[in-house]
């Protein structure tokens, strides 16, 4: 075995992948031989680390000095002064958004050392694409323990005394599905693991598939051996090659190791997984959509009862749980349910990764304790609103949930106490708008999601919505009507009590949490015609400041319909009828004289 | 374009005999299509295969947004659309490439290089605006990177 004085772990998540992470790694690889340092330097490919807008990513250890943003030049410096001379690069260090300090290591920055990391444990440190770096971190123990000294009904108490919740929305108690599997009587069932994540918003899944693939197959493995199912099957979103293409490395890797397939550790326990590609339905996320999707067909979703448990995948019992769910299974098994329960709040265990995107200075992943509130997430652990902006609010639950908004900062981020703030956890996507978001826009816009995503099996979800929606796009148009919150609410709560799924069921929701906390922004909309954060485009309007005008006249060249006339040197003037609101003159005008109001 | 049956057949035969092998059956056929889609004969071939009726194969594919029944461009342009690109102007992302391709979300540009399409999440949102170019992610979009970009697959095409 070799042994390196350093290694040097390059994000290859997908958002890294995007930014070029891989050109990167390859100059630094590159420089590396060039140097001569390729036999005491190891360069490594992991999952995503978790700080997604600073990509590429490298971290250099032992020391454990965070590189963020770095291009191929500059991992070649890198290389030249960090790796040869141990001189740290400054310039290319993360610097505190709220306290501009440079932060010398990544212990030291707040983003990862409020976090608790269990679900995402290997997620950023290992190579996916390697096994032996995951068995390294204890990884198939905790199958090899269940297999060989316990039995299924310990497994399932063991999950169930965990506390352990679903973590793809609903919260439903793992250990009762387990439980329910277990105890449903047939010569066949099978294990499921949900892989559509689907929340715009929510990424959460496909980082764990992408960076900790083995983790999954193993969870999986347990529960096939827990409720008696020997195949199981993952249903992945096509929208995640990256994804799919690791966990079928990972499943041929686990294959020659003998942890799948036959006869698994010499026991009588055999179980083997196949992926399923899905193509492009959200409402495959629901469990009955999802199964019927695996078996080929349209992904619709049927009523429940009967639930999977009992009657699923092809009518046989079937345990379906999400990647994130799964992904906290073997740390309860190896450290125990005690452990476990001692993390997080009083009826929600562990911890939540979080998925924080939008308008705020660190997006990415963030796995913290169930029960840390909002603003911990948005400010300590997050690093606040860009560009010196005021939280408006955040959506959490995605297009299910709802919004929370400055006055709930406070709120405690659990199951129970998000739901009492008018919102839910949902799969954990966390969407933070600043103070120029628009909320009649955002509940049009998420309203918009919902209905085009919807199945159309069940009349509720396919017109009521639609309805919904048309009405919401009056009112961004400046067309809206005294009534419409009234016929909105009438909408909704039909929507909700009749639809078939959670889909349908959950569809009104931002809009009727969005209304609730920022009715006044609904009623300028409508009575007054006015959109206050200036986004509704037909709501605006725009003018030419006749103090800051030059009489360039550059904003009636790039004018498309000719709606801005005047002579050279004097005051322009925009002929509101014929202006289309395109803001080419806004943007054109070297002044500022032309604003939008 | 359209190939000899024989051959498409062939393309799918591995997956008739597996559970819930249709959909599998028609990624196939679809990846493997010159122009990126599935044909009437695609369609009344999978429903030979699996002894299903034509309809029902029409219904699945319709169902899912990613298979197309109309041929499209070589390189299917994603962009993502969904509320944390949609707060970080995706909007502005997507009337630029309308603008430059000169087609609308949905359309094929005249020389079937590229088809504009909408998408949903692409699970990327940490680097928002994001679009995806057959299976390429790119993120941290401005309008003024996509001609550079568009410009690489259109030298490509011509080498």
């Amino acid at each position: 075995m070799n042994f390196y004085r350093s290694h040097v772990l390059v994000c290859a998540g997908a958002g890294c992948v995007s930014s070029g992470c891989l050109n990167t790694m390859e100059a630094l690889v590159d420089e590396n031989a060039k140097l001569g340092l390729d036999r005491e330097i190891k360069v490594i490919e992991t999952g995503c680390i978790g700080t997604c807008d600073l990509g590429p990513v490298i971290v250099v250890y032992p020391e454990g000095v965070f590189y963020r943003n770095v291009t191929t030049d500059d991992a070649r410096e890198i290389a030249r002064e960090h790796l040869l001379k141990g001189r740290t690069i400054q310039r290319l260090l993360y610097r505190n958004p709220l306290t501009s300090q440079l932060v010398q290591t990544y212990g030291e920055m707040e983003f990862f050392n409020r976090q608790l990391r269990i679900a995402l444990r290997n997620t950023g440190v290992i190579n996916p694409e390697v096994i032996e770096e995951y068995i390294a971190r204890d990884g198939y123990e905790a199958l090899a323990r269940v297999l060989t000294t316990m039995s299924p009904e310990e497994v399932v108490a063991t999950v169930t005394a965990s506390g352990l919740r679903g973590r793809g929305g609903a919260g439903f108690p793992t250990g009762k599905k387990w439980g329910f599997t277990f105890r449903a009587m047939s010569d066949q069932k099978y294990v499921v693991c949900n892989a559509d994540e689907g929340d715009p918003g929510a990424f959460m899944d496909r980082s764990i598939l992408e960076g900790d693939p083995h983790a999954i197959i193993e969870a999986m493995t347990i529960a096939g051996f827990a409720v008696g199912a020997n195949q199981g099957y993952v249903y992945v979103r096509a929208e995640y090659p990256l994804a799919v293409k690791r966990l079928q490395l990972a499943l041929d890797q686990a294959r020659n190791y003998g942890f799948l397939g036959k006869n698994i550790f010499s026991t009588n326990f055999s179980f083997d997984i196949l992926i399923r590609v899905g193509a492009g339905a959200f409402v495959c996320g629901e469990e009955t959509a999802l199964l019927a999707s695996i078996e080929g067909k349209r992904g619709e979703p049927r009523p429940r009862p009967p639930y999977p448990a009992v009657k699923g995948l092809w009518g046989k019992p079937t345990l379906i749980n999400n990647v994130e769910t799964f992904a906290n299974i073997c740390p309860i098994i190896l450290y125990g349910a005690d452990w476990y329960g001692r993390i997080g709040t009083e009826t929600s265990k562990g911890t939540k990764v979080f998925a924080v995107a939008g308008n705020i200075n660190n997006t990415g992943l963030v796995e913290v304790p169930m029960g840390m509130t909002l603003r911990q997430v948005v400010y300590d652990v997050c690093g606040g609103i860009p560009n010196g902006k005021e939280f408006k609010a955040a959506q959490t639950g995605g297009p299910s949930g709802g919004c929370l908004t400055k006055a709930e900062l406070d709120v405690a981020m659990d199951y129970e106490t998000l739901i009492a703030a008018g919102s839910m956890m949902g799969s954990g996507g966390l969407i933070v708008m600043d103070e120029d978001a628009c909320m009649v826009d955002m509940a049009r816009f998420f309203l918009d999601f919902t209905q085009d995503e919807s199945c159309g099996k069940c009349t509720p979800c396919r017109i009521g919505t639609k309805r919904m929606l048309e009405i919401l796009d009056r009112m961004t148009k400046g067309e809206g009507r005294e009534g419409d919150m009234e016929a909105l609410y009438g909408l909704a709560e039909n929507i909700r009590e009749t639809s078939l799924c959670g889909l349908g069921q959950s569809a009104p929701n931002p809009v009727l949490s969005m209304i609730k906390h920022f009715r006044s922004e609904y009623e300028a909309h409508i009575r007054e015609k006015r959109c206050p954060a200036g986004v509704c485009q037909a709501l605006m309007s725009y003018n030419i400041l006749a103090n800051k005008c030059r009489g360039c006249g550059l904003c009636a060249r790039v004018c498309p319909t000719a709606a801005i006339f005047g002579k050279p040197k004097e005051v322009y003037r925009i002929e509101r009828k014929k202006c289309v609101k395109c803001n080419a003159c806004l943007e054109k005008c070297p002044f500022g004289a032309v604003v939008r109001a | 374009m359209i190939e000899a049956p024989n051959k498409r057949s062939a393309q799918i035969d591995v997956f008739v005999g597996q559970p819930g092998g249709m959909l599998k059956a028609l990624h196939a056929l679809q990846s493997q299509s010159e122009a990126n889609f599935l044909s009437p004969a695609d369609i009344k071939l999978v429903a030979s295969k699996f002894g299903v009726p034509v309809a029902k194969v029409w219904g699945t594919v319709t169902f899912y947004s990613l298979f197309a029944t109309t041929p499209r461009g070589r390189h299917i342009i994603r962009v993502c659309e969904n509320a944390p690109c949609h707060v970080v102007g995706a909007s502005d992302i997507l009337a630029a490439l309308e603008q430059h391709l000169k087609i609308r979300a949905g359309g094929t540009t005249t020389d079937g290089l590229f088809t504009l399409e909408a998408t949903s999440c692409l699970g990327v949102c940490g680097v928002a605006p994001a679009i995806m170019i057959d299976s390429t992610v790119y993120g941290n979009l401005t309008k003024e990177q996509l001609p550079a970009l568009l410009a690489e697959y259109r030298q490509e095409a011509q080498a």
